[in-house]
């Protein structure tokens, strides 16, 4: 293993492993009202992220927030091709968990180390939730 | 957290991919808050119904849900309400492209062997689940009725969660399920009598102070069904309450006293002028309601009877819409007690509610209402004005 690859452990949420570009906010996350789900732009101007794009992209969020039908949005942000390749979350909650499963994007949580510090927008990541790692190309 | 070998193969796959993805979603519910195994279920009420709450997004999710026909309820389970009356849609003035979406979704539902009963109130037409049972319900004033007044166990559940419960047959063992989550929390005394609404006002003003605590009650006169239902419905509606007791009445009332009596625990009054400033602080508007709504949540037989009884020989100079469950409108029905409350000019209003329905797009502006909750709501989730009152003193007669 080289030297510049770095391993975090983590816990499982929604099984799947997936490999790409970070995108990172310490703002908590609502789907429903958050997100778009026709162009995966986010449009809470409140938010951290306002207009940026987190389609194909790996979601790092604190946790969610707002409306349960947030998990929907999150299934509906699959169909469209829009959603996020992968989600890590510092603590999962049920909104965000719960969509991510329906939708079949994998998800971990609880990193063991601290990964707002490590990561920064544009790094490379690859997340793999059966086997509860983080693998960072850094 | 543990499973069973049976709960092992629902987990990987051994039953296909949609009981596989439920049970996902009660496997990561239960890591979240720390569960160690699963319990099975006896009832299941399933919320995220109305197209107006969930969407093209819900109803995409739902539709491809149900096309897979290993995607059956296990448990009797019961549908929350929906955006329109099912069968009364046209005269009510709904649209027929949200009824059309709305149909489907109740549609979805079925196919996944769900009673369409489309009430928030399941404990009054059958779902009556016994007391120390598990259960999992979504509609957060059944929740709190079916945790406190019928002594059944449940956490607050989302849609999907509930609907993954009834399809595995299972919940993640963990918060209200156990013992020791329904140990009181504060004390509240009502030192003075309380009547109609104002069941509602206590029950809003404690929700928004405590939070998701749990409350043990104790009233100076003695509260009847009716009144629990819109006390819990409003605590669940301004705070996240699942669970409160009422001393020499709920069910595990005696078991919640005695843990008082070992520990020390805060203690909150409430007086007559807290009850009044309440009352005043849910109204939005002191102008006239053009529409007043009761049944929130959905009218019990005796709460229609008491309607229909006092409109006798009045003609009603604003709308009056009575929301209630399919069953309870058939015994009204039978009863006339429909045919006086659109003698009056009222409308007994089935499957939906002033919530989770668009009133908004009807034209009317005020509503008036006599739950706390839906005084809560309306605002919020239809931008209109509300008048919070006893259902008496909201009808306006020529």
């Amino acid at each position: 293993m080289k030297d510049s690859v770095k391993i975090i452990k983590c816990k499982k949420i929604s099984r799947g492993q997936a490999q790409g570009e970070v995108i990172l906010s310490k703002d908590s996350l609502s789907f429903l009202g958050g997100v778009n789900p026709k162009t995966g732009i986010v449009i809470d101007p409140g938010h951290e992220l306002y207009g940026e794009n987190i389609t194909n992209k790996i979601l790092i969020i604190p946790s969610g927030k707002g409306s349960t039908v947030g998990s929907y949005v999150i299934f509906q942000m699959a169909k469209n091709k829009t959603a996020p390749l992968a989600i890590i979350s510092i603590k999962a909650e049920p909104i965000i968990a719960t969509g991510a499963i329906m939708a079949g994007i994998p998800m971990v949580h609880k990193p063991d180390a601290d990964i707002f510090n490590l990561l920064k927008n544009g790094d490379i990541v690859e997340v793999n939730a059966d086997q509860a790692t983080i693998t960072l190309f850094n | 957290m543990y499973l069973t070998p049976e709960e092992e193969k629902m987990y990987n796959g051994y039953y296909g991919s949609t009981i596989q993805k439920c049970m996902e979603i009660l496997v990561a519910l239960g890591d979240i808050y720390d569960a160690t195994e699963m319990v099975d279920i006896s009832s299941a009420q399933v919320s995220g119904v109305s197209y107006k709450t969930i969407g093209d997004s819900g109803l995409e999710y739902l539709v491809d849900l149900a096309s897979d026909p290993k995607a059956k309820t296990c448990v009797p389970s019961t549908l929350n309400p929906a955006g329109v009356d099912l069968d009364n849609w046209k005269d009510l003035g709904f649209k027929e492209e949200f009824t059309k979406r709305q149909l489907e979704i109740v549609k979805a539902y079925r196919k996944m062997n769900i009673m369409t009963t489309c009430t928030c109130t399941p404990y009054l037409i059958g779902n009556i689940p016994l007391k120390g049972s598990h259960i999992a319900w979504s509609e957060s004033s059944a929740v709190v009725y079916a945790n406190s007044i019928l002594g059944a166990r449940t956490n607050r559940e989302g849609g999907p969660g509930a609907l993954s419960a009834a399809i595995c047959g299972k919940t993640p063992l963990y918060g209200y399920h156990l013992d020791e989550e329904r140990i009181p929390d504060l004390i509240v005394d009502v030192e003075t009598d309380s009547l109609g609404a104002d069941y509602g006002a206590i029950g809003y003003m404690v929700g928004k102070k405590i939070g998701d605590k749990v409350p043990y009650f104790k009233f100076k006169n003695k509260p009847f069904p009716n009144d629990l239902k819109s006390l819990g419905a409003a605590l669940a509606s301004s705070g996240a309450v699942a669970l409160y007791h009422v001393e020499n009445l709920t069910p595990e009332f005696q078991f919640a006293q005695n843990r008082i009596l070992e520990d020390n625990i805060e203690q909150i009054t409430i007086e007559k002028k807290d009850i009044t400033e309440t009352r005043e602080k849910l109204s939005t508007s002191s102008e006239k309601p053009d529409l007043i709504c009761l049944g929130c949540p959905h009218s019990s037989l005796d709460e229609i009877q008491d309607i229909a009884e006092f409109l006798v020989g009045k003609k009603l100079k604003n709308e009056l819409w009575v929301c209630t469950s399919i069953n309870m409108k058939a015994a009204a029905d039978r009863m006339g007690l429909t045919a006086i409350i659109e003698k009056a000019g009222g409308k007994i209003v089935c499957d939906t509610c002033m919530v989770v329905s668009p009133i908004e797009d009807l034209g009317f502006e005020v509503i008036g209402v006599d739950s706390a909750k839906a005084a809560n709501y309306i605002p919020s989730m239809c931008g209109l004005d509300v008048v919070f009152d006893d259902f008496k003193n909201l009808i306006i007669d020529y």
